[in-house]
């Protein structure tokens, strides 16, 4: 049996208290695992348990040696007035600029402030998901996107990824059911 | 007005020692500004100003009380981090009100007191230019090394945690390399001009740049530019640098503003 990146076990997470759990699931590499749930369930806070961002109370989250996670989270910094080109960006993840859309791939060259919010935000998506790493975990990454940036998310997503794995938490059920090949329902204790 | 005290060899020292620091300083302020930390710099300034009048008045080197207040000043900064803008406000007003009771209390205190506060180029000698030059040195590749961390930590802070890892170590080291160039310029060049020079080229910088890169080189070039500038005017009009130094400063951010305003 191949060795799963991450087992989660019993997994109960939170701030000061336990809000999430408690879960049970694994991932392995060329798996996208879609965690679905109404607003408020714990997946914002179960995906962050994954990578130690929150207080894990009870269970275990067992990771792969040597596992490389990128997380992309939900909200991003006030970057009105920073210099920082596009390119300067996605140097920082060390994300590769090969495979972004046209419409981006064109204006790099800009500083942030530059870009349409739609366009930023796709950028900094991308910062997460072309960095190396072996686990991508991506938190409501459809937010703030226009259509064109949705459209080659789902693009992305439905390519072969067999050395990565994903764990996609989303409030949007079309794009789940369009690219995961596995479902967690977070709402009901799975 | 007097033209040859420009070219007066006495000012060389003084020249070279400031000019070396007016290139870094907007360096330090560039990711000091990224952090929304350029508090800290006027912190540091007013923590060496007040140890390098303790050191005077133990009679001791000022250039090495200067130093030791700002990096305590940084260490604790670096420890306490969720303190933020309050810890600054306290170390200012720790090392304002202990400095100011100096300079009342100790005669040889008040001289240099008003040196440090309205900036006095005389006092600075080749023992500052010796240790700006080494800072200098030391400072341009660590800064180099820090700039991925400290940029990572404004614009993905989960980064390193994510994959195990802390950027803390960096982030502690860049404090302590902040409040190393802050307090050597407070000695060399005293605490308006050297807190001037740390903000106000890093606000245009933001402004002018098309990229980070740039914003470097922008930051350093104006803090170099209006160095050369406030050097001249204030030895050609005999007045004190400090104030010289960031009202140029302050009217060249003015004229700035008003050009993008209107573009």
């Amino acid at each position: 049996m191949v060795e799963p990146l991450l087992q989660v076990e019993s997994l109960c997470a939170g701030y000061t208290a336990a809000v999430a759990g408690p879960f049970s699931f694994s991932v392995g590499r060329g798996e996208i695992l879609g965690l679905a749930g109404p607003n408020g369930a714990g997946k914002s806070t179960l995906l962050k348990a994954l990578w130690g961002g929150v207080r894990v109370f009870s269970g275990a989250v067992r990771k792969a040696p040597g596992l490389q996670i990128s997380h992309q989270a939900q909200g991003f910094d006030d970057l009105r007035g920073v210099p920082l080109t596009g390119r300067e960006l996605l140097a920082l993840t060390g994300a590769s600029e090969a495979g972004l859309p046209p419409w981006l791939a064109g204006r790099l060259e800009a500083r942030l402030d530059r870009l349409s919010g739609g366009q930023l935000q796709f950028l900094r998506l991308w910062a997460c998901l072309a960095a190396p790493a072996d686990l991508i975990l991506l938190d409501e990454p459809t937010n703030n996107l226009d259509k064109a940036g949705v459209a080659h998310l789902v693009d992305w997503l439905g390519k072969a990824h067999g050395e990565q794995g994903i764990v996609l938490v989303s409030h949007d059920h079309g794009l789940i059911d369009a690219v995961c090949t596995r479902v967690v329902s977070v709402g009901e204790g799975t | 007005m007097n033209t040859d005290l420009l070219f007066d060899p006495l000012f060389r020292v003084p020249f070279l020692t400031g000019l070396l620091l007016a290139g870094l300083l907007p360096l330090i302020g560039m990711y000091l500004r990224l952090r929304n930390e350029w508090l800290a710099a006027l912190a540091f300034a007013q923590m060496a100003s007040a140890g390098a009048l303790l050191a005077m008045v133990l009679d001791g080197p000022m250039i090495l009380g200067g130093l030791l207040a700002a990096v305590a000043a940084a260490l604790v900064k670096g420890l306490v981090a969720r303190a933020g803008a309050s810890a600054y406000a306290l170390m200012m007003l720790l090392a304002w009100g202990g400095g100011i009771l100096l300079v009342a209390n100790h005669p040889l205190a008040e001289q240099a007191g008003h040196a440090l506060f309205d900036g006095q180029l005389y006092f600075t000698g080749e023992g500052h230019l010796l240790a700006v030059a080494l800072t200098v040195v030391l400072a341009l590749p660590l800064l180099l090394r820090l700039s991925r961390p400290l940029l990572l930590a404004r614009f993905f802070p989960e980064f390193y945690r994510a994959r195990g890892l802390s950027v803390r170590p960096q982030l502690l080291l860049f404090d302590l390399l902040a409040g190393l160039v802050v307090a050597l310029a407070t000695v060399s060049l005293g605490v308006m001009a050297a807190f001037a020079l740390v903000f106000v080229p890093p606000l245009m910088a933001y402004r002018l740049a098309a990229g980070w890169r740039a914003g470097l080189v922008w930051s350093a070039l104006i803090g170099m530019g209006s160095f050369v500038l406030a050097f001249g005017l204030s030895l050609v009009f005999d007045q004190p640098f400090g104030p010289v130094c960031a009202m140029l400063l302050v009217m060249l951010n003015v004229m700035l503003a008003v050009k993008s305003v209107r573009e």
